[in-house]
């Protein structure tokens, strides 16, 4: 009940705040950390409950990137109609990439990953159908509302805001879910869990699948917001960085630590950049390296998982209470 | 077009010795503590980054700029295991990848911010100049980095096997804790191996760089050419990682010249997923 108390306060302060940063940097910012939101929470999926660290998740924002720009470069179509396309090609990348990956050890999926976004980001590159090196663009004219390009970021704001709440339903779903059950079993002991009879593989490539879908979506939302896609912003390998460490910073494997994450490091970037120009690029990417050290050394759990422990200490709840806790965020 | 193609191959042998040895280091922290270092390429890089400064500053070539960085890179592994490794290891995964990997964003940027992006890159008759041995033309430079990476990588395949500190790491390797009941400190050996394998990868760096181009951001495409050169090998094998580096020189070299230059990373990234999907244990490695 007092959960779901905070869940309102919390939801009626990100509706109304684009109502009170009213700049176009606000209201742009705003809707940047939604977006983030979406990708790390989508990646949260597999690389927090599933516990397989996804290095190469942005293949599959863009998926969704060159899809929705390629319905309307080369069909002529609203980018909304390749989105289902970008999910269909990102699900099933996913699971090409997956059923062979996801049965060895962890490290090896990571790597899997990242070789395999290296890889559609040179084949893209020299792919003259995507662009190549130029990219696709998107409508600089939009031609009625379904080509959701508008001049303020206030639309996209509150469209981000709904995926995101969607996606943060499916993942809420997905837990509650027997899914759900089988990813913590998983999590906590792959041998324990396949000897009672979990599917293991099959689950954590469900995970993989519905986590690349997701990520598909965000991909094609930024590159409607931004009007094109060329293969440095839709498939360069500091995207899928960013993904994964908005979740690692905010909590991975928890329902709102990506949003949490997005929150502190979008602006972050933002700012850094607006103050320091082209040089604060690579400022901005040694902190984030030093951050993701920092929160691997010391605090693997992420922030929300730190403040609900010290939360709980401070509540003085029952002891089995608190120990189930600690137990679910150790792991 | 024999003798050119002749050249080329003996061109990607000597590139895959350098690949060889840093890919060594990479295998040996990997079989010793099952830890997989992402940082490994920018390692490589840090190492280029090195013989270039003794360059410009000093006027020295790899003479200087070689030991140099083994020692440099050599340290900064035993700073990086105490500091890092040493506990992120019994953490969860998540923060084993996100610890090594977090390194290297860290290295690569601190670079980036310092140098910039541009390419830089050594002049190239600092190693001598090209020569003629049977009508195949060769570069001084790429025939020292062969020449002295194979050499290396062979004298620390003898290392492990042959002395009683390569006995005391493959201990260590084989179980900790007995180890330790023999009266050997797992700590020094592990620290040991990290020294042994940054300081391979700051001399790869320094032979490299005679004739690569030198960026921030190569460190992974290196990084990415020594896990192919493991997973290839076997994970834990020197032997396996020298057969697999100049493999995978030998293959890049032909592929750049047969399909074009543009296609031999693809052509690597794509031998490297085949063998993670089809043979995770490696071209010699048991089932």
């Amino acid at each position: 009940m007092r959960r779901a108390l905070w869940l309102l306060i919390a939801l009626a302060l990100v509706i109304a705040y684009p109502l009170v940063f009213t700049t176009p940097f606000q209201q742009r910012l705003g809707a940047l950390v939604l977006l983030y939101a979406i990708a790390a929470s989508a990646w949260n999926i597999i690389g927090g409950y599933a516990g397989q660290v996804s290095v190469g998740h942005v293949v599959f924002f863009g998926c969704g990137a060159y899809a929705a720009m390629g319905a309307y470069a080369h069909f002529a179509l609203s980018p909304l109609v390749g989105i289902p396309a970008g999910i269909v090609f990102a699900v099933v990348i996913a699971a090409v990439i997956g059923r062979p990956t996801l049965r060895l050890s962890g490290h090896y999926f990571s790597m899997a990953t990242i070789a395999v976004a290296e890889l559609a980001r040179l084949i893209v590159t020299n792919t003259e159908y995507l662009g190549a090196a130029v990219g696709l663009s998107g409508p600089t004219v939009p031609r009625n509302v379904f080509d959701l390009s508008f001049i303020s970021a206030l639309p996209y704001y509150y469209l981000f805001l709904v995926i995101l709440i969607i996606t943060l339903g499916i993942t809420w779903w997905m837990t509650k879910s027997r899914m759900g059950f089988y990813l913590r079993a998983i999590k906590d002991s792959e041998r324990a869990a396949r000897s009672l009879g979990a599917p293991a593989s099959r689950i954590k490539l469900y995970a993989y699948m519905l986590s690349a879908g997701l990520t598909s979506v965000a991909g094609a939302l930024y590159a409607m917001m931004f009007g094109f896609v060329d293969p440095e912003s839709g498939l360069g390998i500091l995207i899928s960085v960013k993904i994964l460490i908005m979740a690692a910073l905010g909590g991975a494997g928890l329902l709102f630590g990506p949003f949490v994450g997005a929150a502190i490091l979008v602006p972050l970037e933002e700012i850094s950049n607006s103050l320091l120009g082209g040089k604060g690029a690579g400022l901005t990417f040694v902190v984030y390296g030093a951050i993701i050290v920092l929160i691997a050394r010391f605090q693997p759990g992420g922030i929300l998982a730190l403040i609900n422990r010290l939360w709980a200490k401070r509540r003085a709840k029952p002891m089995e209470e608190s120990i189930a806790q600690e137990a679910s965020h150790a792991s | 077009m024999t003798f050119t193609l002749v050249q080329v191959i003996v061109g990607g042998l000597l590139l895959g010795a350098v690949y060889a040895l840093f890919s060594s280091g990479l295998t040996l922290v990997w079989g010793m503590m099952n830890v997989v270092n992402f940082a490994h390429g920018d390692f490589v890089m840090l190492g280029m980054y090195v013989a270039f400064v003794v360059y410009t500053l000093l006027g020295g070539g790899p003479l200087i700029g070689a030991p140099l960085a083994t020692l440099l890179l050599a340290t900064l592994g035993v700073i990086v295991y105490f500091a890092l490794i040493r506990d992120i290891m019994k953490g969860p995964m998540l923060a084993q990848i996100l610890g090594t990997f977090g390194l290297a964003l860290l290295l690569r940027y601190s670079v980036f911010w310092w140098f910039g992006a541009n390419f830089l890159s050594l002049p190239e008759n600092l190693v001598g100049g090209t020569f003629d041995i049977f009508g195949i033309r060769l570069q001084a430079s790429r025939l020292l980095a062969g020449v002295v990476a194979l050499l290396v990588t062979l004298g620390l395949h003898l290392l492990l096997t042959r002395t009683t500190l390569g006995s005391r790491m493959l201990a260590v390797a084989e179980d900790a804790t007995a180890a330790q009941l023999m009266g050997i400190r797992p700590d020094s050996m592990q620290a040991i191996a990290w020294a042994i394998a940054a300081g391979a990868t700051g001399l790869a760096g320094a032979l490299i760089a005679t004739f690569f181009y030198i960026v921030p951001t190569v460190g992974e495409t290196l990084g990415i050419v020594a896990f192919v050169t493991v997973s290839l090998g076997g994970f834990g094998s020197v032997p396996g990682a020298l057969v697999a580096g100049l493999l995978i020189g030998v293959i890049e070299s032909l592929s750049g010249y047969l399909i074009g230059a543009v296609y031999k990373d693809i052509v690597v990234y794509t031998l490297f997923l085949g063998f993670l999907w089809f043979r995770p244990q490696g071209l010699m490695g048991k089932t």
